[in-house]
C-alpha cells in the first residue's frame, strides 16, 4: 500500500463525519422555504380560477401569501398551488381580507389562530422549534469541532509512534548486529499488542 | 475504548427511536390550535326550519357536541349509525353543522347559481339525507359557504367538537367517530366536563 494506513484511515473518519453532518444538516434545507417557488409564472398555479379582484396589485398579493401558506388537504402544496376546495376557500378568505385592508400579517394570524402553525410553511421561530431550527447548524458545528479535535489527536499520535518505531529499529540493529537482546523493553507496543 | 465502539450504536438507536415514534403519529391529524379556546360564535339557519336561526350561545349551560357533516360525505355516512345510536341513548346532545351541503358536492357547480337556489336546495338535500338515514341532532344548521367551518379551522368532513358550558372546545376529533374513540376519548371527557359544573 503506498499510503500511510493511518493517514487513510484518518482520512476515512473524516469523511465519514462530513457525511454525517451533511446528512443531518439536509432536513433544514428540506424544512426550509425553499419549496416556495416565489417567480413563477401564474400559469403553474391552481388559481386558475378567475383572478376575483379586479386590482392586479391585490391579487399578486393574495398569491403571495398562498405560497406561504400549507393547504391542510394535500399537505404538500400551498394552497397556491392546490385545487382543494378548502385551499379555493382559503384563497378567497385571504383575498377578501386583503381587499378589506388588512395587513398581510393579520391575514396570516387570522388562520393561525384557527389552523395552528401547521398552516405554514415556513415554521415559527420559538421556543418549540428551537431544535427543528438550530439543531443542524449544531451538528455542522459540533462534527467539525469533533474532526478537527480526532485529527489533532491522531497527528499526536502517529508522531509519538514513529518516535517509539525508531527505538525499535535501533533494537532491531543491535538483534541483527547479534548481540543479544539484554533488555527487552515491555512497555514497547510490540508487547502492548 | 470500549465505551467508543457503543456510540455510533447508541446514536443509531437514539434515531431508530425517534423515527420508530414518527411511525405512530398521523400527519392527517393536525392538532387543533382551538382547544381549550371559545368557541367561535356563529348564528345561521336551521337546515330543519330554514327561516329560524340558530346561535352557538344557545348551547349555553350544556356539555354537547357539535359534528360537521354533509350528505355527499362517505366517512359521515359511516359514523352516521353510531350517531344515531347515541341518540337514541340519549348520551350526549349533538348539533350538526352542515357544512357546504351544495358547494361542497364536487358532482354539482355553484357558478352562476344564486345563493337562495343553493341554500334552497341544500334544505332538500340535507332534509331528505336526515330522513333517509335518520336525524341523530339536536338540529343542524347550515354553513352554507364553509365560513363557519373555517372559524373552527375545519379541513375535512367529518369532524367533531366537544364543547363545555362555557362554550369553550375542549376536544376535536378528526374524521368518523368510531365506537372505541366514544369510548375512549369522547364520553370520559363528556363526564369529566359533567362533573366540572
Amino acid at each position: 500500500m503506498p499510503a500511510d494506513p493511518k493517514l487513510l484511515l484518518a482520512v476515512r473518519h473524516g469523511l465519514a463525519a462530513g457525511a454525517l453532518a451533511l446528512l443531518l444538516a439536509a432536513p433544514l434545507q428540506a424544512a426550509g422555504p425553499a419549496s416556495v417557488p416565489d417567480g413563477l409564472p401564474a400559469a403553474t398555479d391552481a388559481g386558475v380560477a378567475p383572478a376575483l379582484a379586479a386590482d392586479p396589485k391585490l391579487e399578486a398579493d393574495m398569491m403571495e401569501l398562498s405560497h406561504k401558506l400549507r393547504c391542510l388537504v394535500c399537505q404538500n402544496q400551498s394552497i397556491a398551488e392546490s385545487n382543494a376546495p378548502l385551499a379555493v376557500d382559503l384563497r378567497n378568505q385571504v383575498r377578501e381580507q386583503l381587499a378589506a385592508g388588512k395587513d398581510k400579517d393579520d391575514v396570516i394570524d387570522y388562520l393561525v389562530e384557527r389552523y395552528g402553525d401547521f398552516v405554514l410553511y415556513e415554521p415559527p421561530f420559538k421556543a418549540a422549534t428551537l431544535l427543528l431550527w438550530l439543531g443542524p447548524l449544531a451538528l455542522l458545528l459540533g462534527g467539525a469541532g469533533w474532526l478537527g479535535w480526532r485529527l489533532r489527536r491522531r497527528s499526536v499520535e502517529v508522531a509519538t509512534e514513529q518516535a517509539l518505531s525508531a527505538t525499535d529499529r535501533e533494537r532491531a540493529r543491535t538483534l541483527l548486529a547479534g548481540g543479544g537482546d539484554a533488555a527487552p523493553d515491555t512497555a514497547s507496543p510490540e508487547f502492548r499488542k | 475504548m470500549k465505551a467508543k465502539f457503543l456510540v455510533p450504536l447508541l446514536l443509531f438507536f437514539g434515531l431508530a427511536g425517534f423515527l420508530a415514534f414518527g411511525l405512530t403519529l398521523n400527519p392527517r391529524e393536525v392538532p387543533s390550535p382551538l382547544i381549550d379556546k371559545p368557541a367561535p360564535n356563529f348564528r345561521l339557519a336551521r337546515l330543519d326550519q330554514p327561516d329560524k336561526t340558530f346561535a352557538l350561545e344557545e348551547m349555553r349551560g350544556q356539555v354537547w357536541l357539535l359534528n360537521v357533516w354533509a350528505s355527499w360525505c362517505v366517512a359521515c355516512r359511516q359514523e352516521h349509525p353510531l350517531l344515531v345510536r347515541m341518540a337514541e341513548q340519549k348520551l350526549v346532545p349533538v348539533v350538526g353543522l352542515n357544512y357546504k351541503e351544495v358547494r361542497g358536492d364536487g358532482a354539482i357547480s355553484v357558478r352562476g347559481m344564486a345563493l337562495e337556489a343553493e341554500t334552497a336546495m341544500a334544505v332538500e338535500r340535507g332534509q331528505r339525507w336526515l330522513k333517509d338515514h335518520g336525524d341523530p341532532y339536536l338540529l343542524s344548521v347550515m354553513d352554507i359557504d364553509g365560513r363557519i367551518g373555517i372559524d373552527f379551522g375545519v379541513y375535512g368532513v367529518p369532524e367533531t367538537f366537544l364543547i363545555d358550558r362555557e362554550g369553550r372546545i375542549r376536544y376535536k376529533h378528526i374524521g368518523p367517530i368510531t365506537p372505541e374513540s366514544l369510548q375512549t376519548q369522547i364520553l370520559p371527557k363528556v363526564e369529566e366536563l359533567r362533573r366540572a359544573g
